[in-house]
């Protein structure tokens, strides 16, 4: 490999004063001071949140409005700092959900405990829990840091679903109780 | 007693200067208080932020217009911290030297406060002088030597804090106060062997030193000295990048480690008003005083003049402060060892070298 010696010169004279260099780096400063802030004006001004973004977690529904929550139990299992808390529940054999297996009687997220790490969201088999948009939690008290289950599938609306399992489940077993199996 | 009495509470003059003082530390510790403002606003301009713009009183806000500039602006910004630093606990620690602990803020505010009675900055219409001690002809004599005991301030704060940071800190402010105070005194003495005529009385007089600027300013004579003298009040007044007493990042808050609420308040405000002293002090001697620019010493006449001169002297010295935030978000800190070696090995040899080559020039031109 060939060798490049770096010439080493001396300094000038005028770089030796230094006084070129303050006077180049006082017009840096003078330059930046001319741009614009780059600052947010926080509370007035709010940031565009990304796609993506992982912010407090939700529970969604799917487009017809059905919660998506089977209540498995999996994310609170997995929850590191263990901030989810699951009571499950049975399904009225009068609703017209009836042919999902279960679903949760209270969720409860304790804010104070999660970490947005995100595990529940990776875990769930049914896609219904999305850290989502909201970046902001704020309570005056440790009552209001819980999030319960109304509260959640408030913050979490509905999103778009490719799958509808359940309704393809129940379409298939009615399908196969049609052809008498 | 009855004599005694009336010549004490009815003799104009006592009330006369005791309005004088107190107006003279009400200005500077509102302009102090409004550097360290600019000191806030400028370097959030310089780092693309926006700075203090938050402070705001009810009753100011209520006002259209002028309550939002004024909040925009981080004006109410001084008031609010002045009095958060009256409201905070005093704390004491057991482990200083309580009297000198106790003493040192003051010794540093004092000094500051006393050197300003001798500037003058601006001229009546009368042709009399405007300043807090008017006729004296030792002004930068005073002012030199009343100044630098600012530093007894920063020595006895880091002595009495008994811990090992607030001491280093001291040291370095001392050894750097004694290394620029030699360059600074002789780059003055090339300015004032310009000046004065040998046949003149009140030579070392700030304001015949002004009146010496009508035409040209110093600066263009002198440039060499004012160059000398700039770096010297930046280090004389501990601002970046020679500020070796504080400098937080190896010193965690140098000499005012061990302070806290009124007392570190006193030394921000020392700070300030050392940073004001050393400007004015060039304003005089290099930039004309309250002369508006070179040639044109004053715009209009009889009382406009003289406001406008008060005004300008004002102006430049805002710019000036400005000069020195400017400077400090710009450089960054000098090593002590790189402080000593410009002090000693290149401002002395320089300003002895500018008054040689001015004593000898005056010499041949005789």
């Amino acid at each position: 490999m060939a060798i490049k010696v770096v010439e080493r010169r001396p300094l000038s004279l005028a770089e030796r004063t230094y006084l070129p260099q303050i006077l180049a780096g006082l017009k840096v400063t003078w330059d930046n001071m001319l741009r614009p802030p780059v600052t947010l004006q926080y509370p007035e001004e709010r940031p565009t949140i990304p796609n993506g973004y992982r912010g407090v977690p939700t529970l969604v529904r799917d487009p017809n409005g059905r919660e998506k929550c089977v209540s498995c139990q999996l994310c609170e299992f997995v929850c590191p700092p263990k901030a989810i808390r699951i009571t499950p529940g049975e399904i009225a054999p009068t609703a017209t959900n009836a042919h999902v297996e279960k679903a949760p009687q209270e969720f409860e997220i304790n804010m104070l405990r999660c970490i947005y790490c995100g595990l529940c969201q990776e875990v769930c088999p049914e896609e219904a829990i999305w850290l989502q948009s909201q970046y902001s939690m704020t309570g005056t008290n440790r009552e209001m840091m819980v999030n319960n289950k109304a509260k959640l599938y408030e913050l979490g609306g509905a999103l778009p679903d490719s799958h509808y399992k359940w309704d393809r489940k129940k379409a298939e077993a009615e399908r196969q109780a049609e052809s008498g199996h | 007693m009855e004599q005694l009495l009336n010549d004490f509470l009815l003799s104009k003059a006592w009330y006369f200067i005791a309005a004088r003082g107190l107006t003279a530390i009400v200005i500077l510790m509102s302009i102090a208080a409004y550097a360290v403002l600019l000191e806030r606003k400028a370097s959030a301009w310089i780092q693309g932020r926006v700075g203090p713009n938050r402070t705001n009183h009810p009753l100011i806000a209520w006002i259209p217009f002028v309550g939002t500039f004024l909040q925009k602006g981080g004006f109410i910004q001084p008031a609010a911290d002045g009095l958060k630093f009256l409201f905070k606990e005093d704390p004491l620690p057991g482990h200083v030297r309580k009297t000198t602990y106790i003493l040192a803020p003051i010794v540093a505010l004092a000094p500051a406060l006393l050197a300003l009675v001798m500037l003058p900055f601006g001229r009546l219409p009368t042709g009399e002088v405007i300043t807090l001690c008017p006729g004296a002809d030792i002004g930068v004599l005073f002012m030199f030597a009343i100044s630098s005991l600012g530093v007894y301030g920063i020595a006895l704060a880091g002595w009495s804090a008994n811990s090992k940071y607030p001491f280093l800190g001291a040291v370095r402010g001392s050894a750097q106060l004694i290394s620029y105070e030699l360059a600074m005194g002789l780059s003055v003495l090339t300015v004032f062997l310009a000046t004065a005529k040998p046949d003149q009385d009140n030579a070392l007089s700030l304001v015949s030193m002004v009146d010496a600027q009508t035409g040209v300013w110093n600066i263009f004579y002198h440039p060499i000295a004012a160059l000398v003298f700039l770096i010297c009040i930046f280090a004389e007044a501990n601002r970046h990048p020679f500020d070796m007493p504080e400098s937080e990042t190896d010193l965690v808050g140098g000499f005012h480690t061990e302070y806290g609420s009124f007392k570190f308040g006193l030394f921000f405000v020392a700070e300030y008003s050392h940073m004001i002293i050393g400007s004015s002090l060039f304003i005089v001697m290099f930039l004309g005083g309250w002369h508006f620019v070179p040639g044109v010493p004053t715009v209009g006449s009889g009382l406009i003049a003289s406001l406008f001169g008060v005004a300008w002297f004002f102006f430049k010295l805002c710019a000036f402060l400005f000069f020195f935030v400017w400077v400090r978000w710009t450089i960054p800190r000098f090593r002590y060892d790189q402080v000593m070696r410009i002090g000693w090995r290149v401002l002395l040899p320089v300003a002895v070298l500018n008054l040689l080559a001015y004593f000898l020039w005056y010499a041949v031109k005789g």
